[in-house]
């Protein structure tokens, strides 16, 4: 696979490995942050890790759209489908029993095993009776909606920048068409304001000081919004953002560059990733998210909180696409289980090891909080790819 | 069973015929779809007794029993049907014991509706793919659900076989210092369905490696009667298959990335969906761990063997308390191959 | 992670559609949010959009920057 395997060179990776070795200083510790779950991903699953010096540690970041769903936003989304839903859901009662035409819920199939309330997820949902069909493209769920115009289809968007642009098409093909039947629920949210809380929102000050000494920044989300975005941290935070491709020499790369500017004192953005993003990013996509879609004042992150100006809803000139305005869907807010510790880890504050339920009650076949949701996650990486590292000298 | 006079009623329409609610009554209608149709295509004498069982004769050894359930969707796909993995699937169950398999059993679950010619048309498949492995379907059953209920046909097969004495294949059996070898590419069968399933939609030319093993099973014992384990790993992929003898043996493992067998198209597939080739199903190939001295002999073995022939060491057993099956990666670093958690779905984060 | 990989494109398809190729595996995209795409170009796809084209020059030079060279010696 060209553009792919030669980012995954084992070869070139000692060559790198043996650079960072050479510039770090022997006497101070760099904390770096993949804000991003790809970068998580790839560090896990090639085990990149292992040709880090020691004292660069890796931060693991809430840059995965699926561990930061909220548990209300898919109780929402079951609600709007299942015929009966259990207890904890019941009360606000706009479910979709008896009244109108049958609806269908379409989804990524990431969001399947997000826990919801009650013990629920899409797949349990689904297993209940409720129509939820797994689609790989946005363009899929129009396609339903065409075909099948007796039913509400409803697309459970979800997803950083990269993910928006492409909602953002069906929606304008969708009134285009004149479908009446498609709408969308729009989860979509935003990657700097989400790094911009890590650094400056109040429960830092609660959960301990974050050390982290640059960000390695958003691929494919700065191939749509460039790297611009990213300046304001580098000035107003003094701290230095990589932007980095997913590939694992990618990632090595932006950690010597980071390990550089931290060692010259400087704070910068740069950009690791320049075969695919550019200082502005992808204008026509922007501008297709900027006719469609607007700033929602605040939105719930789970394990973060609420963040403000961190997602987006539909404009009121495609309400009628909306499935919140269609369907007077109740906003709802659950809170996450006490015992985890997303919120510290998603900061960086503290590591999976450190919360009680890590690999007990929280596992991926179980997940209790958002960062064992996804493969992504924090913890679902450590579990799945690094376990052996910290449970191995207690055998 | 009960025998229906050749000639006496209107032989079935296999061309344009839908399954009906007759043909599970156990009435004429299903005496005619047994005699017409599976006494016809599985032709061998213990179904033409026409008894609701078999009788066979006592074969020495061991005796190997495994039964399967076949649910594949869709039915049918590049390189194979439901058909004749419903006999790949369970002659290999009973081959990973180390058995030579004899005879099958059929049990058919049909939805109302289902076209005939389809149904032909996979017992056709059933019937070629157990003549090609040398094992008899020797009796079965037949029952019909209503539209709605089923998924057009549902298959459960049961193998019979026989192990000799003093062969001694079994998930236990791995030990610290052994050999893992597989006999072949990884993912294949899982890609190709998926290649074909709604809202995935992709073209490949990759196929499913559907096959019968048990010749490559008695080709690998001859070469080294000793093999400790064999397991074919089907769903879950060669990760799942690993973690399982490595609890099975109280023991752990650790993979070479770069000498896992995977085809590019396959890894390029895994890609786009987001998924690992070591998850993905395969249905015709071996995972075999064997002492490290015997590995080359029978990985030579496995080489000479038409299905055998991309057969690599991919791993060796270790000491681990935890069973964790560790993997060197290609990048140069180390990580768990755990187990498959929930269901392998496409990802797009 | 926003799952995306590069792959190239072989044939253009009306309504801003086209085929991609990864390593032998085909799959029907669209092009409706980038611009000047032409069969030989490689995108960068995720969920069946193609999100970005891909520069080859920067990505020897990415190469040889991982090489430890000097860009210009990879692209010259």
């Amino acid at each position: 696979m060209k553009y792919v395997d030669e980012f995954r060179d084992g070869g070139l990776a000692r060559t790198i490995a043996a650079r960072i070795a050479a510039e770090v200083r022997p006497d101070r510790t760099y904390h770096f942050m993949e804000f991003c779950g790809g970068h998580t991903h790839a560090i896990s699953r090639y085990g990149v890790t292992d040709l880090l010096p020691a004292n660069v540690v890796m931060v693991h970041g809430p840059g995965c759209p699926v561990c930061v769903l909220p548990i209300g936003r898919i109780d929402m989304a079951i609600e709007l489908v299942l015929a009966s839903p259990p207890t904890p859901l019941r009360k606000a009662g706009c479910g979709p029993s008896g009244r109108g035409p049958s609806r269908s819920l379409c989804t990524y199939a990431d969001t399947m095993r997000v826990p919801a309330s009650g013990g629920l997820s899409l797949m349990k949902a689904k297993a209940k009776g409720a129509d939820i069909r797994m689609v790989y493209s946005a363009s899929d769920a129009l396609r339903i909606a065409r075909e099948e115009p007796d039913r509400e289809v409803v697309f459970l968007a979800i997803g950083f920048e990269t993910t928006t642009p492409p909602t953002a098409l069906v929606v304008r093909e969708a009134a285009a068409l004149g479908l009446t039947n498609f709408t969308v629920f729009c989860n979509h949210v935003l990657t700097p304001s989400a790094i911009a809380h890590i650094l400056e929102s109040p429960e830092v000050r609660d959960l301990g000081t974050v050390v982290i000494d640059g960000f390695v920044g958003p691929a494919h989300v700065s191939t749509i919004i460039g790297s611009q975005p990213y300046d304001y941290f580098a000035e107003e935070y003094r701290k230095p953002v990589v932007i980095a491709g997913f590939e694992p020499l990618d990632v090595m790369q932006a950690i010597e560059m980071l390990v550089r500017q931290v060692n010259d004192g400087r704070a910068e953005v740069e950009n690791e990733f320049t075969r695919a993003v550019t200082p502005e990013g992808n204008a026509r996509a922007k501008a297709l998210v900027a006719d469609v879609f607007e700033l929602r004042r605040a939105f719930e992150w789970r394990g973060l909180g609420k963040v403000p100006y961190s997602a987006l809803r539909l404009k009121e000139q495609w309400a009628s696409f909306d499935a919140e305005r269609r369907f007077t869907m109740t906003e709802r807010s659950v809170a996450d289980n006490k015992a985890c510790e997303c919120g510290a880890i998603l900061r960086g504050v503290k590591k999976p090891t450190d919360c009680k339920v890590f690999g007990t009650v929280c596992t991926p076949e179980t997940p209790i909080g958002s960062c064992m949701v996804s493969s992504e996650g924090a913890c679902a990486a450590h579990y799945t790819y690094g376990r052996f590292r910290s449970e191995a000298s207690t055998a | 069973m009960s025998a229906v006079r050749k000639g006496y009623v209107r032989p079935i329409d296999f061309k344009r015929g839908l399954v009906d609610m007759s043909h599970g009554s156990g009435g004429r209608a299903m005496a005619q779809l047994i005699d017409e149709l599976f006494v016809e295509a599985f032709d061998n004498s213990w179904l033409r007794e026409m008894n609701d069982q078999a009788r066979l004769p006592m074969p020495s050894g061991r005796l190997v029993v495994a039964t399967d359930s076949h649910v594949v969707s869709p039915l049918f796909f590049p390189g194979g049907d439901i058909g004749c993995l419903s006999v790949h699937g369970t002659v290999n169950d009973v081959a990973m014991a180390g058995a030579r398999p004899l005879y099958l059993t059929s049990g058919f679950i049909l939805e109302e509706g289902f076209p005939l010619a389809d149904l032909k048309r996979i017992v056709d498949s059933m019937a070629a793919a157990a003549k090609q492995a040398g094992v008899a379907i020797v009796t079965g059953d037949t029952k019909v659900v209503e539209r709605g209920k089923g998924d057009g046909v549902f298959i459960n097969t049961t193998g019979v076989g026989v192990v000799a004495e003093g062969i001694e294949i079994s998930g236990d059996r791995a030990r610290p210092g052994d050999a893992i070898l597989v006999s072949g590419t990884m993912g294949d069968h899982g890609v190709a369905i998926m290649s074909l399933r709604e809202n995935l939609t992709f073209e490949t030319t990759i196929r499913s490696d559907t096959a019968a093993l048990h010749g490559l099973v008695a080709a690998m014992i001859a070469a080294v009667p000793t093999i400790h384990c064999l397991r074919d790993p089907t769903r879950g992929g060669l990760a799942t298959t690993l973690n399982e003898i490595a609890r099975q043996s109280d023991c752990g493992m650790r993979l070479e990335e770069s000498a896992i067998p995977v085809r590019s198209e396959v890894a390029a597939a895994c890609e786009f969906l987001g998924l690992d080739p070591l998850y993905v199903a395969n249905e015709g190939k071996l995972v075999a761990i064997c002492a490290r001295n015997d590995a080359q002999r029978l990985l030579e073995a496995m080489r000479a063997h038409p299905l055998g022939r991309d057969a690599a060491k991919v791993g060796e057993v270790v000491e681990d308390a935890h069973h964790f099956v560790q993997m060197r990666t290609g990048f140069g670093g180390s990580r768990m191959v755990d187990w498959l958690a929930g269901e392998q779905l496409p990802r797009i984060c | 992670m926003c799952l995306a990989i590069p792959a190239k494109v072989v044939e253009l398809r009306d309504g801003d559609l086209a085929v991609i190729d990864l390593g032998g595996v085909r799959k029907e995209i669209s092009l409706a949010l980038v611009e000047d795409v032409w069969p030989g170009d490689f995108v960068i796809v995720h969920v069946g959009y193609a999100l970005q084209k891909l520069d080859p020059v920067e990505a020897q030079k990415t190469l040889a920057l991982f090489a430890g060279l000097a860009a210009s010696e990879a692209v010259a």
